[in-house]
């Protein structure tokens, strides 16, 4: 419980976001499959026009969470407010909430104008009406004129921004999407992500996103929600979860870290691998063992006279924009982003800004370790 | 030379193959009732045939059984692959293995246990006890052909039904349904086929009285060869081949064809 209580403050955190009314409360939910537990007593909230993302390696809960939004999977305990309404009994139909798919799930039998206006038409709504959010859907995904094309005629990317339409012209209040630009390539994918943040700011509804591509939730998100092993590891703004991330974890899954062992000697004071460093945080107590997270382009290298620490370059490569080095510096192999090549075997000196060191408390539980992921 | 010798092979096989369905057919046209001689071309096996009341009967029972029995089995071997497909993977299997086996069983196995079944059950035997059976036979047939496409199926597409505001039976008939009906179609058209073609499991559950063509003719047959069964087993022929023929060029072949 503290932990989600820490998750929430985190959140309020967030940044200079307006204060937002709350759309959807997911209240203590928990979930196993098989005897497996998926969602331990997990508890989100999520704010209107917001882009959340739930983020996390595969198994981490982060597609049942939606499914459970969605209504096509119950929670074994736990409820689902949504606009203040209980909606945890309500099946799929009658939510008002839409669904973009990983697979697309177009009806293949169908037109791509047939498919669009497929809730429409369950709606009873006017045939006037209908063909109206045809042509603007198509317009807005920028397939117009594709009406008559049948769904397999069209390619990964355009099928998937159907799918879309297809959801959205239903007006949802949430539209969910489950890893959308997963079967997609990089190209594809980037552009997708643009798109998608143009029609959010069109439409002016909220997104809830499922990816476990960290770089695409930086990208997209207003509000990042980190999942593994069934519990919100934090929550936060793209920035505050890059900048300050809570456990080694979260440190580790987004973006490459050095994860350092160190003690903290009093408030702003902290001893990395033996040497003393100034950093920022505070009331961490006195003489208390931490992890610091260390960014590898916050790693500063100069002459070793310059350094507070002394290394040598162990390993380099050229990754275009910067090149990256290891160096082994007391005992730790540090990973370096800098775009002034070392040779391997020079000696450099490391120095580390004050602000670019977090600190963070060791691991309570195993789903708050740094992690070798394969994705 | 190869392709020579190759061709021969083929021809042999043919016509060891369908010598005996042309002679058949050869000998429904022929004018003289023995066999041994040819006695000029005719029609009129054919046309006795159908002036033969209860050959007609026997036609319509068989035709009236195929359609109800493999409409009915139809309907339950699909509604048991929706349900299959819900179950867990090991309870699935069971249950395909179930379903496979009365395909395995010989048929008089199957006539002789299903006629037990009813005179222990105390069921008259009639055109009710032939329709029961012959579901039951159905009913794998069109399992087999409909579950290959069931697991093709997209689930997704089911729950974006769903999700778009249909109730689960409208996203069932709108949006499942299309995507098994061929499987479901040829898995018709095969039970229609079985249940033309069957005599044991009939001959065994049919009682007195009642009969399908392949009963009549082999009471006809004890009673000495008329050349009408000549005529009559030519034209069973031809239907159960177009009958495959048809089946063969169904959308769900076609489509794996290619």
């Amino acid at each position: 419980m503290e932990r989600v209580l820490q998750n929430k403050i985190a959140n309020d955190n967030g940044g200079f976001t307006l204060v937002k009314k709350e759309l959807i409360q997911l209240i203590d939910i928990s979930k196993s499959f098989d005897g497996q537990m998926v969602l331990d007593e997990l508890h989100l909230s999520i704010h209107e026009n917001e882009f959340v993302t739930l983020l996390g390696p595969s198994g981490c809960g982060k597609t049942t969470t939606l499914r459970i939004l969605g209504g096509f999977t119950g929670p074994d305990k736990g409820r689902v407010v949504f606009d203040g309404q209980d909606i945890t009994q309500i099946p799929p139909n009658k939510r008002p909430l839409n669904t973009v798919f990983q697979k697309y799930a177009l009806f293949t039998h169908m037109t791509i104008a047939e498919n669009i206006a497929f809730g429409l038409k369950i709606k009873k709504k006017p045939k006037s009406y209908i063909d109206d959010k045809i042509r603007y859907a198509l317009k807005l995904v920028n397939l117009d004129g594709y009406e008559n094309r049948m769904p397999d005629s069209l390619s990964g990317g355009q099928q998937q921004r159907i799918a879309i339409a297809r959801a959205i012209v239903n007006e949802p209040k949430v539209l969910l999407l489950d890893e959308p630009l997963g079967a997609l390539d990089l190209k594809l994918r980037q552009e997708m992500q643009y798109e998608l943040i143009r029609m959010k700011n069109e439409l002016g509804i909220t997104f809830v996103y499922v990816t476990h591509d960290q770089e695409e939730a930086l990208t997209m998100s207003d509000t990042i929600v980190v999942m593994n092993q069934g519990y919100i590891q934090q929550i936060g703004s793209p920035e505050s979860i890059y900048n300050e991330p809570e456990n080694a974890f979260v440190a580790d899954f987004i973006g490459d870290s050095n994860i350092i062992p160190a003690i903290m000697i009093e408030d702003k004071l902290v001893s990395i691998l033996g040497t003393r460093f100034a950093c920022v945080d505070t009331g961490f107590g006195n003489n208390r063992p931490v992890d610091v997270v260390i960014r590898p382009e916050d790693v500063i290298l100069v002459e070793p006279s310059e350094g507070i620490i002394q290394g040598v370059v162990s390993h380099l490569i050229f990754k275009g924009v910067h090149y990256e080095m290891e160096v082994q510096a007391c005992g730790f192999e540090w990973l370096v982003h800098s775009t002034t090549l070392f040779p391997v075997g020079k000696e450099v000196g490391i120095r580390v800004d004050p602000f670019n060191i977090q600190i963070m408390n060791k691991p309570e539980s195993e789903d708050e370790e740094a992690v070798i992921i394969d994705i | 030379m190869k392709s020579i010798a190759k061709k021969i092979y083929i021809a042999l096989i043919i016509l060891f193959l369908y010598a005996p369905i042309g002679i058949l057919m050869v000998l429904s046209f022929n004018e003289s009732k023995t066999r041994a001689k040819w006695g000029g071309f005719t029609l009129k096996w054919y046309l006795a045939l159908f002036q033969n009341e209860e050959i007609l009967r026997a036609l319509f029972n068989t035709l009236l059984i195929a359609m109800l029995s493999s409409l009915i089995a139809t309907v339950i071997g699909t509604v048991a692959c929706i349900a299959m497909t819900g179950m867990k993977r090991r309870a699935k299997s069971v249950m395909m293995g179930i379903t496979n086996i009365p395909m395995l069983n010989a048929d008089i196995v199957t006539g002789i246990s299903l006629m037990l079944l009813y005179i222990s059950l105390g069921i008259k035997f009639g055109m009710g006890t032939i329709l029961l059976s012959h579901i039951t036979f159905n009913i794998p047939y069109v399992i087999l052909s409909v579950m290959p496409r069931m697991k093709q199926l997209n689930v997704s597409t089911y729950e974006a039904a769903l999700d778009l505001g249909s109730s689960p039976l409208h996203a069932f008939f709108r949006v499942v349904f299309p995507d098994l009906l061929p499987g479901i179609l040829s898995g018709f058209l095969m039970a229609f086929t079985m249940s033309l073609d069957d005599f044991i499991i009939t001959h065994f559950t049919k009682g007195v009285g009642v009969d399908t063509l392949s009963t009549k003719i082999y009471t006809e047959i004890k009673k000495g060869i008329k050349p009408e069964m000549y005529a009559l087993s030519s034209l069973i022929f031809v239907a159960v081949l177009t009958l495959l023929v048809l089946i063969n060029l169904s959308p769900a072949e076609k489509k794996k064809a290619e």
